[in-house]
């Protein structure tokens, strides 16, 4: 059950990214392209997203005190703002600023099969692989330098 | 390329992505992060529980764009670069930043900001910055890239 509701989720959250337009690389490029083409309908996805998931999760925490087929509500507990977030968050932003694509869309898009998406997403998965599993990785120090 | 200014498509789809966050969470308990998904997805050390949740969920986001082809008789509209270096370097850089940095657009930037969590703001507001940077210096500055 547990399991045919993620599938749910994902499609849903799929045609959610289609609808949008966020699957489109070409809109989202336009979206950050302030100075030039500049098209701001993306604005609107992540404010309707918004919109719908803090009251959405709000409303979860307040009425129940677990999930329907887990034991916690795993919410995030880090509260401190590391390297790692930065550094990662703008490594993150400059290859979404280069291809026009975030995990969630270039996933989406890989049964429409452009050449550019087969591409990316592998290299994607790629770097996912490293940053998740090299040990040397999780704790950033100057001790690596020499 | 100029793309069309569609307030209301991306209003709707970044609501159903808003709903789709809410159903994964009230069923099972997670953060819709489609880095964090994908992570546990190919992780070496995850527990069979949550590669399962992650794999039906990247299984419904594959199915959308299918399913989309279906129900209206064409695929996405979409237009990806297919400069082999570009979408290949996009894609590393999406792929480690996201995971180093502990989420993307749907787990900091929806997920994140929905909870209030002061680490998903400065993480989004950092990836749109560099993700702006980076488009402005490719387009303005360099004349379009791919």
């Amino acid at each position: 059950m547990k399991q045919a509701c993620a599938l749910i989720a994902g499609v849903i959250f799929g045609l959610g990214l289609i609808l949008s337009g966020m699957a489109n690389p070409a809109k989202v490029l336009n979206f950050l392209d302030i100075v030039g083409t500049w098209d701001s309908s993306l604005a609107f996805v992540m404010g309707g997203a918004v919109l719908v998931t803090a009251p959405g999760f709000a409303l979860l925490r307040r009425m129940r005190d677990k999930p329907i087929f887990a034991e916690t509500f795993q919410f995030p507990t880090k509260s401190d703002i590391d390297p790692k977030l930065l550094i990662g968050a703008v490594m993150f932003g400059v290859g979404w600023g280069l291809g026009g694509f975030c995990p969630g869309p270039a996933l989406t898009s890989v049964p429409i099969a452009a050449f550019g998406t087969l591409v990316f997403v592998p290299c994607m998965l790629g770097g996912i692989w490293i940053a998740r599993n090299a040990p040397e990785l999780s704790k950033p120090s100057l001790r690596h330098l020499g | 390329m100029e793309t069309e200014f569609t307030p209301f498509l991306s209003l709707a789809g970044g609501m159903l992505i808003g709903a789709s966050a809410v159903l994964l969470m009230a069923t099972d308990g997670r953060i819709a992060g489609i880095s964090g998904l994908a992570s546990k997805l190919i992780g070496r050390d995850t527990d069979r529980d949550a590669r399962s949740v992650a794999g039906m969920f990247i299984l419904g986001l594959l199915l959308s764009a299918p399913l989309w082809l279906l129900f209206s008789g064409e695929w996405p509209d979409q237009f990806v670069a297919d400069n082999i270096l570009l979408m290949a370097t996009a894609g590393f850089l999406v792929g480690f930043g996201a995971v180093y940095g502990n989420g993307c657009t749907s787990g900091h930037g929806v997920c994140g900001i929905a909870r209030g969590s002061a680490r998903s703001i400065i993480a989004t507001a950092s990836f749109m910055g560099a993700a702006i940077l980076t488009v402005f210096v490719t387009r303005h500055v360099f004349g379009g890239v791919g």
